[in-house]
């Protein structure tokens, strides 16, 4: 391609009831074996405008390794249990909860805040949402973050995860209503 | 309950306001609206604040990678993953996967899931009672090639019966997944055939308002893709967003692509 055409981009559609069968896979939200050194717990619930949990949604995260690399390692469909490749898919269950097993993504430069992208997919929600996942430690490195310095402080803490005590983190989305998520628009 | 009368008289009323809008000087949408009430599911699961504006950083400046340790190169034909002949009309379809500069999306992931002939999902939920067809699940995935190209062989779907009000149907569509070379470009939709009658009456296809943006989902029947014979060959391209990042010359070849 030597010249550059701006083609208008295909609409996104709702993921729909049945993606159970088609895109959950085994190990999809083991970005490395639980237990593993350096392994968490990232959970939370997906809740709807009433307050209630979204019993049909499906994330995936994609995040830097501990020390901040970016990683292009295939293997995500056909885990082989030592390879990080960044990447995971969570179906929620029943009750609205998914969980992953990961690392703290590390800065990606010197100064940055550790976060990480999320995508958004359910029956209902006509077209997937990308949102982000902060750590909630390094207060200096948050406060210079270009993305959080941009939102009311209200806002901004639907971004921050919670640390457990046991390491792991806590982050819950809400679609809509009081303490809606920060969704993004990156065009 | 609601019949179909009510719900096309609420996509009717927003798609002559759109026109009006339209008419008025208002940009064309691209995508479909988060908040369409006569999808009834949407109401209480869109957000109902803006989408904040953010300039893509580090991780969503890029995309996982997967390969051909993922995917088994049978898994693009849908027809052969039980021991007979799943029942119904075999297809074809074919096409490539672009970035908004037009440039092809090689070695990327494509995923589908589909009803059957019948119209009948594999899934337990679905409770159409129409017969499930022992040699067909209806999911396929494959790699994009050098080209962006990506080809499945499979069964084309039934419409489908679904409870958003009473006589409610949804056109016969193939879902889709896909990936970009940045994070930001992920994109699940959903693909159709040209034709279709029910398109003025589902809320999910008209939940996109601009008609040019519609047609964008509905595949070309195209002859030179149909296999003398065997199956009839539909073509249909996708076209992600732009990209942000700035592009290394090889990777704008794509040769960043895992080629096999």
């Amino acid at each position: 391609m030597s010249t550059t055409t701006n083609l208008v981009p295909t609409p996104g559609q709702t993921v729909g009831p049945f993606y159970g069968y088609a895109l959950p896979f085994d190990k999809d939200n083991e970005l490395l074996a639980p237990g593993s050194p350096g392994s968490l717990r990232l959970q939370g619930t997906v809740y709807d405008g009433a307050g209630e949990t979204i019993p049909d949604a499906i994330l995936e995260i994609w995040q830097p390794d501990a020390d901040g690399r970016i990683v292009q390692q295939t293997g995500s469909l056909v885990r082989d249990g030592y390879t990080f490749t960044g990447w995971g898919r969570a179906s929620v269950g029943h009750s609205g909860v998914y969980t992953f097993t990961t690392v703290n993504p590390g800065p990606t430069g010197p100064g940055a805040a550790p976060f990480i992208s999320v995508a958004v997919f359910a029956r209902g929600l006509m077209n997937r949402l990308f949102t982000r996942m902060y750590l909630p430690e390094n207060e200096e490195a948050l406060a210079k973050d270009p993305l959080l310095s941009s939102l009311d402080p209200d806002r901004r803490k639907t971004l921050m995860a919670r640390r457990d005590p046991d390491g792991g983190l806590t982050w819950d989305i809400r679609l809509q209503g009081e303490g809606e998520t920060v969704f993004l628009d990156f065009q | 309950m609601e019949t179909q009368q009510d719900l096309s008289a609420e996509i009717n009323a927003m798609g002559d306001a759109y026109a009006r809008a339209l008419k008025d000087g208002a940009s064309a949408e691209t995508q479909p609206r988060l908040d369409y009430a006569p999808y009834r599911s949407s109401i209480l699961r869109h957000p109902t604040k803006s989408l904040h504006h953010a300039d893509p950083e580090t991780i969503e400046l890029y995309s996982p990678a997967f390969g051909h340790q993922d995917v088994h190169a049978l898994e693009s034909d849908l027809t052969i993953q039980h021991n007979g002949e799943p029942q119904g009309e075999r297809i074809i379809v074919a096409g490539k996967v672009l970035d908004g500069d037009g440039r092809p999306v090689a070695g990327q992931l494509v995923e589908i899931w589909q009803a059957n002939a019948s119209g009948r999902y594999i899934h337990k939920r679905d409770q159409h009672p129409a017969p499930l067809d022992p040699n067909f699940t209806g999911v396929g995935r494959c790699i994009t090639g050098p080209d962006g190209s990506y080809r499945f062989t499979t069964i084309k779907p039934g419409a489908y019966p679904w409870k958003n009000h009473v006589n409610a149907w949804r056109p016969a569509h193939i879902h889709f997944s896909m990936f970009g070379t940045e994070f930001t470009q992920r994109i699940v939709t959903q693909m159709y055939f040209p034709g279709d009658q029910l398109f003025p009456l589902d809320p999910i296809y008209q939940s996109i308002v601009d008609q040019d943006a519609r047609d964008r989902l509905v595949a070309s029947y195209d002859h030179n893709l149909t296999e003398p014979e065997w199956a009839l060959g539909y073509n249909w391209d996708i076209v992600l967003t732009g990209s942000k990042r700035t592009w290394t010359e090889n990777e704008a070849l794509g040769a960043a692509g895992d080629e096999e």
